[in-house]
C-alpha cells in the first residue's frame, strides 16, 4: 500500500460513504423523533439503505487497490 | 492472533510488560538465529542494503546460482512494522498460534499433480517462531503457519533441513517469502487460496485441501449450529404448547425476529420457502463473526474476514435470488416496461451488470467490515510496540499499554456490533434481493 493515490482514492470513498450515511443517519433520527411509533420500520430501512451506500463506497475502495 | 493474547495479559495480569519484553526478545532472537544460520555471517544493520541489492540482482536473473542467499533483509533495519504484522494475523494458517512456539497444528492435505498427495501434522514442520518451520517436506515449507511449495524443481524432495526463511524485494517493491538452502535462495510459489487467486496469486502447481484454521472454525460453527437448531427442534416437538425453556429461549426471539423483521416484510406470503436460506447464511455469518471476536484457540480464525468465504456465500445468494425470479423480473431486467426504446439500450446492460454488482457488494461489505475491524485492533495493540520501540523503551511501553488498552477495549465493543449489523445486514439484503426477484406485478 504506503502513501500514494491509492490511499487518496480510498479516503475519497470514506469521504463520500460517510457523507451519505451521515445524511441517511440524520434523517432516520429526525424521523424517528417525529414518529416514535415508527421505530423498528425506519431502523430497518435506515440499514438497507446505508449498507446500499456503503456498497458504492467499497466499490469504489475495490477499484482503488486494484487499478 | 499473537498481539491480541498479548493484550489480554496485559489487561489480567501486572507482569503484562514484562512478557511484551520477553516476546521481542524472543523475535530478536530468532532473527539472529537467521543470520547465524545464513551461509555467509553478516551484520544485517551495517549492510542492509548491500544485501537488498544482492536480492535484486537475484530476482533479475531469476535464478538461485551465483552466491549466497541473506534471509533477512527487509525487516531488521526497520523493526516493527503494524501493517505486515495485521496482515500476517488476518490471514489464514496451518496451525493456531498459542504462545511463542507453541502451536495447535491442523491437518495439511496436499496435491500436486506431478507428485501427488501429502498428507501430514503441520508440526512435522517443526514450526519456531513467526510460524516459520525449519524442515522442507517434499518441497513444501511452511511459511507464517500457511504452506507454500518451492518453485524450483530441482529443490530436494523428502525432509530437508531448511536454513532460513526471509523475503526479498522484487523490482515492483511488493515483497516475496524465500527459502534459504544450501546457500541458495530458492522463490515459493504463491498460496493456493481462492482469494490469492483473485488478486494475483495465479494458478499455483499444487492444490491445498488442508485443514486450515479457517476450515476448522466453519467446521466447529457448523457443529455447534446443528446441535443448537436439532435440540432447539426436538424440544419443540416434546414440549408442544408449553413455555420455551433453555436454549429455546435464546433462539426463538432470534429467529422470529429474522421472520418478522426480514423474511415477512420482504418476501411477503411466499416468507416460508426462503426463512430456511435467511436463517442459515444469519447463524452462519453470526457464529463465524462472534467466533472470530476470540482471541484464543477456538477462535482466532477471521473466516468472515475473507474474500473466498464471502464469495461462496454470496454465490449462494446469487443463486437462490437468480433461480427464483420470475418472469416479472427478468422482464424488468432485460426489457423494462414502460420506458422509451432508447432508454432501454441504456438501462439494459445497467440491470444486467446489476445482477453480478448485487452479490459482488455483498462479498465485499461482510469482508471488509470484519477485516477493517482486525486491522485496527491489531494496530491498536501494535502501538504498544511502536512506543517501546519493540521492547527496547520500557517507559513507551507503558505509555503504549496506556493508550492502547482502552482503545482497543472500545474497538471490541464496536466489533462485537459489527458482528450483529453485518449478519442482519447481509440476510436482510439478501432478503431484498429474493423479494426483487419474486415480486408478483401489481396493476
Amino acid at each position: 500500500m504506503g502513501g500514494s493515490i491509492t490511499a487518496i482514492g480510498l479516503a475519497l470513498a470514506a469521504i463520500g460513504a460517510g457523507i451519505g450515511i451521515g445524511q441517511i443517519g440524520g434523517r432516520a433520527m429526525d424521523a424517528i423523533a417525529r414518529q416514535p411509533e415508527a421505530v423498528g420500520d425506519i431502523r430497518a430501512n435506515m440499514i438497507l439503505t446505508a449498507a446500499l451506500v456503503e456498497g458504492a463506497a467499497l466499490i469504489a475502495m475495490v477499484l482503488a487497490y486494484i487499478l | 492472533m499473537r498481539n491480541i493474547l498479548l493484550i489480554f495479559a496485559l489487561i489480567f495480569s501486572t507482569s503484562g510488560m514484562l512478557l511484551a519484553q520477553d516476546h521481542d526478545h524472543a523475535d530478536h532472537s530468532d532473527d539472529a538465529t537467521h543470520q547465524e544460520e545464513s551461509h555467509e555471517a553478516h551484520d544485517d544493520h551495517e549492510h542492509g542494503t548491500a544485501a537488498h541489492d544482492e536480492h535484486s540482482d537475484h530476482a533479475e536473473h531469476g535464478d538461485h546460482e551465483h552466491g549466497h542467499c541473506f534471509c533477512d533483509s527487509g525487516h531488521a533495519e526497520e523493526g516493527f512494522i503494524v501493517s505486515e504484522t495485521a496482515f500476517h494475523h488476518i490471514g489464514d494458517a496451518n496451525a493456531f498460534h498459542v504462545w511463542g512456539d507453541l502451536y495447535i497444528p491442523l491437518p495439511c492435505i496436499l496435491y500436486a499433480p506431478d507428485h501427488g498427495w501429502n498428507v501430514m501434522m503441520a508440526s512435522k514442520f517443526d514450526m519456531g517462531g513467526h510460524g516459520n518451520g525449519a524442515l522442507a517436506i517434499d518441497r513444501y515449507v511452511i511459511v507464517h503457519g500457511g504452506v507454500m511449495r518451492i518453485e524450483d524443481e530441482s529443490f530436494p524432495m523428502g525432509e530437508v533441513a531448511i536454513e532460513c526463511i526471509g523475503h526479498e524485494i522484487d523490482e515492483e517493491g511488493s515483497e516475496h517469502p524465500i527459502v534459504g538452502y544450501n546457500g541458495n535462495c530458492y522463490q515459493l510459489e504463491s498460496k493456493s487460496t481462492l482469494d490469492q487467486g483473485v488478486f494475483g496469486g495465479g494458478i499455483t502447481s499444487y492444490y491445498d485441501f488442508s485443514i486450515t484454521k479457517n476450515v476448522f472454525t466453519m467446521l466447529l460453527v457448523f457443529v455447534l449450529l446443528l446441535w443448537m437448531f436439532t435440540s432447539v427442534a426436538k424440544a419443540y416437538k416434546k414440549r408442544r404448547g408449553q413455555a420455551p425453556r433453555g436454549m429455546q429461549g435464546l433462539m426463538e426471539p432470534v429467529i422470529l425476529f429474522i421472520q418478522d423483521e426480514v423474511a415477512k416484510p420482504f418476501l411477503g406470503a411466499k416468507y416460508g420457502r426462503y426463512l430456511p436460506f435467511l436463517l442459515s447464511i444469519f447463524f452462519f455469518i453470526l457464529g463465524l463473526n462472534l467466533i472470530g471476536q476470540v482471541p484464543f484457540f477456538p477462535g482466532s480464525a477471521n473466516v468472515t474476514g475473507n474474500l473466498g468465504v464471502t464469495f461462496v456465500l454470496a454465490l449462494f445468494t446469487f443463486f437462490v435470488v437468480n433461480f427464483s425470479g420470475n418472469k416479472h423480473y427478468w422482464e424488468h431486467v432485460f426489457w423494462m416496461p414502460g420506458v422509451p426504446a432508447w432508454v432501454k439500450t441504456i438501462l439494459t446492460p445497467v440491470e444486467f451488470l446489476g445482477l453480478f454488482i448485487k452479490p459482488f457488494t455483498l462479498m465485499l461489505r461482510l469482508f471488509a467490515n470484519i477485516t477493517a475491524g482486525h486491522i485496527v485492533i491489531i494496530s491498536f495493540v501494535g502501538l504498544i510496540f511502536i512506543f517501546g520501540n519493540s521492547g527496547e523503551s520500557v517507559g513507551g511501553s507503558t505509555v503504549g499499554v496506556l493508550a492502547s488498552v482502552p482503545l482497543t477495549m472500545f474497538m471490541m465493543a464496536i466489533e462485537l456490533l459489527v458482528a450483529f449489523i453485518q449478519a442482519f445486514v447481509f440476510t436482510l439484503l439478501a432478503a431484498s434481493y429474493i423479494g426483487a426477484a419474486i415480486e408478483e406485478p401489481h396493476h
